[in-house]
């Protein structure tokens, strides 16, 4: 026991039991039920490997990139590797790039996954069969989804080659589809919509499927069941969708290297830190373009889960 | 409730636009899998009417109804609104109001939009709908809660909006799962009491599903009982309490002492059956000659104490359990083979004691049917509470007794 509640428990021997109780009970509740009102216990330790966890693998290197950014291998003043990534519009120009691929690649993601989860929210069969084969590009990689693709998307690749054999195009002129920003964009298709397929029906399996079954017996159809009812409770997941599609397209680096055209059109902001890190060796500056290619992607999920905070949010009456 | 003033007994709306005369179910059958789960359900509904479907848990009550509303489709056979077949159309197109047991409210909808989607999606004017609107959320009640949203409201409340968004549209015909279920004990017949006011006064032909026999006579015209997809018996409450046609509905019926016994002989419209180590004579039923049969005694019909000199049917039991029930005591006895005996009285006993009871042989019904000895029979002393039900079984029953 410990000294604090053996003192608070045990009253000198004299005394008479009812005495005991009153100075022990001194009309406060014990110290651990206070606590546990405000939500302080023991299962509080649960969180304690993931703090670990986040404080060693994130906030310190965070800092640690944010400090170090701060401090320029060349020139002169904190803000040096800003200033000199913002004049530069070689370097400036790769948030355009890839927000022009990471935007549209999430959008088409969480757009194109919509209406396939929905014809499939209830039991259909092959379901799992489906589900199964779109995980499988998660499971194989960026790197190896991307060579595959080249050997389909290449002047002489299957798709190239079936367009010649239909003669939608010849020989001399094979569809680009590689080493080129499309390239990429496939890529990010292809790795993306998996990922936004299952979570948006995960979404989908939340909401109560008699809310659809009461539209429709009060005379709405398919298309109004859709926009007035599962729309509106869907879109709170699609925001979150959206924002994991876009970090993930965001910083985009193995495909815009294998798939695209690194130096020019998909020369993404990844590859920029990369090359600062590994080509010039500084590491200041790298991490200078780590937190610009951070604050684009907090700028960007901001605005998503401000639009998202004007939605209705609450229970959709599922078993979610 | 709000309709003391009116005058009493049912009094019906001239029929509206839109309704019908008869709604015809003919030999429905749903299967899932290869299990049937309905299995050839005729039933004539009348315009106007109002119909329990009553059975216990997974009796396929729902399924019925959901075939009914276009939810389901039909394995077999056909619905018929007079010389229309609607069993072809989709839900969307029946245009028949739904209440269902979870309340099945849009949460991101306030109350009115809630009520006036229905009137939304047929393209009503907004003007117009608004004040059917306001119509119908003054019959429930709920006027002042128009612009919150469902998660606002308590259960009672939700169930009523769900009511009026279903009768808003003043649908030919309305149905209701279980609408009460998931209502509190003092709730439930509060909403009894407006489910029943809000038919006489607007007329609405309606279906009802419940696994409480107590709610379904006292809503219901027309009782419909089914038994694992089979229906079992269809009359009034009065039919269907008097003369239950078989065990099953008996049970369903408040005859909560169903014994198995053998029937030895008989003469004027009665039977005389032996088992279970006591003698039992009671009103014949159909095709009770001689051989096994099942009894069919309400706990109320019991009498205790002494019995007079021409009293029938005496039996001695020892009482096992005593519950004190206000006005009365529900008692739990055994038979002297052991067999236990359900009995209501106010006549004091205890427990451990040996009294004599009777009953007289006008309320014992002898069936000739040995084999449909209900496993779950629903009257109002204890019930066996549905899956669905939870434990608001028990507290609902004592306060409706
Ligand atoms: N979608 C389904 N798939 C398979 N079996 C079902 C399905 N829905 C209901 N059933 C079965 O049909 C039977 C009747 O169900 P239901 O109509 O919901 O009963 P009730 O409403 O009377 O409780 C049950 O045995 C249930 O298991
Ligand atoms: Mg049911």
């Amino acid at each position: 026991m410990t000294p604090v509640t053996s003192a608070s428990t045990s009253p000198a021997p004299n005394p008479p039991a009812p005495t005991a109780e009153r100075s022990g009970g001194t009309g406060r509740p014990a110290l651990s039920h206070r606590l546990a009102e405000r939500g302080i216990d023991r299962t509080l330790l649960l969180l304690l490997p993931g703090l670990v966890f986040l404080i060693l693998l994130f906030i310190y290197p965070f800092v640690y990139g944010l400090g170090l950014s701060f401090q320029p291998m060349h020139g002169s003043g904190a803000l040096y590797n800003y200033q000199k990534f913002f004049s530069d519009p070689y370097e400036r120009d790769t948030i355009w790039i890839t927000l022009k691929i990471g935007l549209p690649a999430a959008l088409i993601n969480v757009l194109a996954s919509v209406p396939i989860a929905y014809r499939l929210r209830g039991r259909v069969r092959g379901k799992r069969a489906l589900t199964t084969a779109l995980v499988i590009p998660i499971t194989l990689g960026t790197v190896l989804t991307a060579i595959g693709m080249i050997e389909y998307f290449s002047g002489t690749g299957w798709l190239n080659k079936i367009l010649i054999a239909l003669h939608i195009t010849d020989i001399d002129h094979p569809v680009p589809l590689l080493h080129n920003y499309w390239g990429v964009m496939l890529s990010l298709l292809v790795s993306g919509f998996p990922f936004a397929f299952l979570l948006t029906l995960s979404y989908l399996s939340g909401i109560d499927p008699s809310l659809e079954s009461a539209a429709a017996t009060l005379g709405a159809g398919w298309w109004q069941r859709f926009r007035d009812i599962v729309f509106p409770l869907l879109a709170p997941g699609l925001a979150m969708t959206f924002c994991l599609n876009f970090v993930l397209a965001f910083s985009v680096f193995p495909s815009a290297v294998l798939l695209g055209d690194p130096e020019r059109s998909t020369h993404v902001i990844s590859i920029a830190a990369y090359d600062a890190a590994y080509q010039e060796y500084d590491y200041s500056k790298a991490s200078a373009i780590a937190m610009v290619m951070a604050a684009v992607m907090l700028i960007v999920i901001s605005i998503v889960l401000f639009a998202r905070g004007r939605l209705y949010r609450g229970s959709s009456g599922g078993k979610g | 409730m709000t309709d003391r003033t009116s005058p009493p007994g049912p009094v019906r709306a001239p029929a509206r636009e839109g309704q019908f005369t008869h709604l015809r179910l003919d030999k429905v059958s749903r299967r899932f899998g290869d299990k049937l789960v309905l299995d050839g359900l005729d039933l004539r509904i009348a315009g106007g009417e109002f119909v329990a479907l009553l059975g216990p848990s997974g009796c396929g009550k729902s399924t019925a109804l959901n075939c009914l509303a276009g939810l389901l489709p039909l394995s077999g056979g056909g619905i018929w609104l007079d010389e229309r077949r609607v069993d072809t159309l989709p839900p969307e197109r029946r245009g028949f109001g739904m209440v269902f047991q979870n309340y099945a409210l849009f949460p991101h909808m306030s109350v009115r939009r809630n009520v006036g989607f229905g009137l939304r999606m047929r393209g009503i004017a907004r003007q117009e709908a608004r004040a059917r609107v306001d119509e119908a959320l003054r019959l429930v009640q709920l006027a002042p809660y128009a612009d919150r949203l469902p998660g606002q409201l308590s259960g009672g409340q939700q169930q009523r909006v769900a009511i009026a968004r279903a009768i808003v549209i003043e649908p030919p015909l309305v149905l209701m799962d279980e609408p009460l279920s998931n209502l509190d004990a003092a709730l439930r017949l509060d909403m009894r009491t407006e489910i029943r006011r809000l038919h006489q006064s607007l007329g609405l032909t309606t279906v009802y599903v419940t696994h409480d026999q107590e709610e379904a006579l006292s809503l219901a015209d027309r009782l419909v009982v089914l038994r694992e997809g089979v229906v079992q018996q269809v009359g009034t409450p009065e039919e269907l309490y008097r003369s239950p046609a078989n065990p099953y509905v008996a049970g369903f019926m408040g005859y909560r002492n169903l014994f198995a016994m053998t029937v030895t002989g008989g003469e004027g419209g009665h039977a005389t059956a032996r088992g279970l180590g006591i003698e039992l004579t009671g009103v014949a039923g159909e095709g009770v000659g001689s051989g096994p049969a099942t009894v069919a005694i309400r706990p109320e019909d019991f009498l205790v104490g002494e019995p007079p000199a021409d009293a029938e049917n005496v039996i001695e039991v020892g009482v096992e359990v005593v519950e004190y029930h206000g006005r009365e005591l529900a008692v739990q006895a055994r038979l002297p083979e052991g067999q236990a005996l359900r009995l209501r009285t106010s006549t004091r006993v205890e427990r451990g004691e040996t009294v004599r009871v009777w009953v007289p042989k006008d309320r014992v019904l002898i069936f000739a049917d040995a084999t449909a000895i209900s496993p779950q029979p629903g009257p109002p002393q204890s019930g066996a509470p549905d899956a669905t039900g939870s434990g608001q079984e028990t507290a609902a029953e004592a306060s409706a007794s």
